[in-house]
């Protein structure tokens, strides 16, 4: 699961009013090598909740020094746009839970995959 | 006295005479020599006849006979023109009587005739013009296109029967030629109505009497008919005062049938075929198992077991389902919500996709590929609402059984949605030809890289919980609630493993059935109109699926 799929995800447990963002618990993190493409992450920054981008990025030792505010302009600052490249797509939690931060439900995340079936749901 | 069995009561004008006739007669050959068989006569005493006196039995409703309806003629030519002794072909002897088909066979296996096999040569042309009387008549509305010779000798019968709903159209005719006969009709509820059918005479079955009531000849020698010569034809019975043996002949029967295509909807669903397969599958859904649970048990469930399988033949993304995606603008978010294996979260790299599914497998196939995936129910989608530019949902809604459902997956999926983004849904077409084209899962009934299909008799051997009609592969859905099988290669690793052969796949199979309801043209958009925060852009038919493009307010 990439940081950027984690800034879409939210807990959707019944009574949850925001449910977001997610709290990681990382067990295995990997770090890939994404091709960078200025246009892309650039059109992807005004889409994203940048504060719990930020939070969780620091959470993980992959804070990259990104700003909690974001700053205008950053479309022409190439160091800051593959700072956010490399947080929103180059890290990737591979083992561990995503934790409602209401309810405290835990979703297992395994293989890179969260589960997000709510218990009653399963079985 | 043995009870229904015809008896003669004799009345003497003294106990003295009655004595003396007993002794007389009981025991004795009767003298007639006309009969092949010796008839001995037994008497006993009785005091008293106990004589209901009974007014004859109405023809069943819906029976009609038409007396001397051809000419001796006519029957001679008819009688003729079947050719017992050299033509083998299509006549079979059965334990009570000869038979003959023509147009089709009846088969005595299954009760029933094979629609897509008629027998070369149709009906005989002698028949022509008897068919034409009964149309000009009015006797008959369709013209018939089975055609069954019965030839019956003294001593053989046919046992009570309906003919079955499913097979044959209302109105059965047949034509009694060489001798005359009595015919029982039985209603369900017991009453027995012997008729009279004359020497060529046309009986006409029709309504209640053709759906309801059995008919069958008594495998007998003598019939107990009228005495009377005024009115032959009917219904025997009534005063016992006028009832009299009669032998029988052999008498040959031209049974005319018109072949039902498609069910029987008749007014007696207890005995209709049609009917009563209609009402062993209908659909129990929420009433019976629960629409979360049907879904669980015939979806979910399903597709857990069979994902690897059903993953290797959905390796070709709809090209209309790239077109859309290829069409967003770099950037662009979206959520595949139900996107099983995950064909279409690479299609486009300029986009940023995540998927989403029910089945933990197809989703860890997803992951295996390295997409963004994650396992979740299209009601309840852990992604944040009013943020993606686009969503899709291919072949996803039509897995909810209930329309309560089906609207809420909508709106779950467009609530995803920012102001301006646009949702793609495909759900399955009940129509499965649209102007004049079939769809591609009609015309690829022979695929090999696709599931086989399905005989009827292995459908009806499907045991499952739910009462839903199981679905034909690759043909046209006669429901829009259904179960759909899916033949399980039970090793199957990857898309080419294809080494098996047919046969073997049968043999080795594992059959799963997928709840499906198929949408009817405008259905799919009737329900997104429901929906208040939604236009509906664009709607269309691609492939067998009802397909339209909705845009978030």
């Amino acid at each position: 699961m990439k940081l950027l799929t984690h800034n879409m995800l939210r807990s959707h447990v019944t009574g949850v009013t925001r449910g977001f963002p997610l709290i990681i618990r990382a067990d295995e993190v990997k770090v890939n090598s994404v091709d960078f493409n200025r246009e892309f992450v650039s059109r992807m920054i005004p889409k994203l909740e940048w504060e719990a981008l930020v939070e969780t990025a620091e959470s993980l030792g992959h804070g990259s020094g990104l700003p909690r505010e974001l700053l205008s302009g950053y479309e022409n600052d190439e160091e800051f746009l593959k700072k956010v490249h490399h947080v929103l797509l180059e890290v990737e939690i591979i083992e561990g839970a995503l934790k409602c931060p209401e309810s405290g439900t835990e979703f297992p995340i395994t293989r890179g995959i969260p589960n997000m079936l709510i218990n009653e749901e399963e079985s | 006295m043995p009870p229904n069995k015809p008896y003669s009561f004799v009345k003497y004008s003294s106990t003295q005479e009655a004595i003396s006739a007993h002794t007389s007669l009981s025991g004795q050959e009767l003298p007639s020599s006309d009969l092949e068989q010796k008839t001995i006569l037994y008497l006993c005493f009785v005091d008293k006849v106990e004589v209901q006196e009974l007014s004859p039995p109405t023809l069943p409703p819906g029976l009609i006979i038409v007396e001397d309806f051809i000419s001796p003629e006519e029957e001679l030519t008819l009688l003729e023109s079947i050719r017992w002794e050299t033509d083998n072909c299509n006549q079979k002897a059965l334990k009570h009587r000869r038979v003959k088909h023509f147009g089709y066979e009846f088969r005595y296996d299954n009760n029933n005739i094979d629609k897509d096999k008629p027998l070369p040569g149709g009906l005989p042309e002698s028949c022509n013009a008897v068919l034409d009387k009964c149309l000009q008549q009015g006797l008959i509305k369709h013209r018939p296109d089975q055609l069954t010779v019965n030839q019956y000798d003294p001593g053989q019968g046919i046992p009570p029967h309906v003919d079955t709903h499913s097979a044959f159209e209302d109105e059965i005719v047949s034509l009694s030629l060489g001798a005359e006969i009595v015919m029982d009709f039985k209603h369900p509820s017991g009453s027995s109505v012997p008729v009279m059918v004359t020497q060529r005479s046309l009986l006409v079955m029709g309504g209640e009497s053709r759906y309801l009531w059995t008919h069958g000849i008594t495998p007998r020698k003598f019939d107990v008919i009228q005495v009377s010569e005024g009115q032959k034809v009917g219904t025997v019975g009534g005063n016992t005062e006028e009832l009299t043996l009669n032998k029988r002949g052999t008498r040959t029967s031209f049974t005319f049938r018109k072949i039902r295509h498609g069910p029987c909807k008749c007014a007696f669903p207890s005995v209709c075929d049609s009917q009563q397969e209609q009402k062993k599958s209908s659909p129990p859904l929420v009433e019976d198992m629960g629409a979360a649970s049907l879904e669980k048990e015939y979806v979910h469930k399903v597709y857990e077991d069979i994902a690897s399988h059903f993953s290797s033949t959905r390796h070709t993304p709809w090209p209309k389902v790239v077109d859309f995606l290829r069409s967003l603008p770099m950037g662009s978010l979206v959520a595949d919500v139900g996107c099983g294996n995950g064909k279409y979260l690479g299609v486009n790299n300029d986009l940023y996709m995540i998927g989403c599914d029910r089945s933990k497998n197809l989703i860890d196939i997803c992951g295996e590929k390295e997409y963004e995936a994650c396992v979740c129910d299209a009601l309840s989608v852990p992604f944040r609402p009013g943020s993606f530019d686009a969503c899709i949902s291919i072949a996803v809604i039509h897995h909810f059984s209930t329309e309560e459902r089906r609207l809420a997956a909508i709106q779950v999926l467009t609530d995803l949605l920012r102001k301006g983004g646009q949702a793609l849904i495909y759900v399955w077409a009940m129509e499965q030809e649209y102007n004049k084209k079939k769809s591609k899962y009609l015309k690829e009934s022979k695929s090999s890289n696709e599931q086989l299909p399905l005989s009827s008799k292995a459908d009806s051997n499907h045991e499952g919980n739910s009462k839903l009609p199981v679905h034909t592969n690759r043909t046209a859905f006669d429901s829009q609630d259904l179960l759909v099988p899916w033949h399980l290669k039970p090793k199957c690793q990857s898309k080419n493993s294809e080494a098996s052969t047919g046969e073997e796949q049968l043999v080795l199979s594992n059959v799963y059935h997928r709840y499906y309801h198929v949408f009817r043209e405008g259905e799919l958009e009737a329900l997104c109109r429901k929906l208040q925060d939604v236009t509906v852009q664009h709607t269309y038919h691609d492939q067998g699926n009802w397909c339209v493009i909705l845009e978030k307010l």
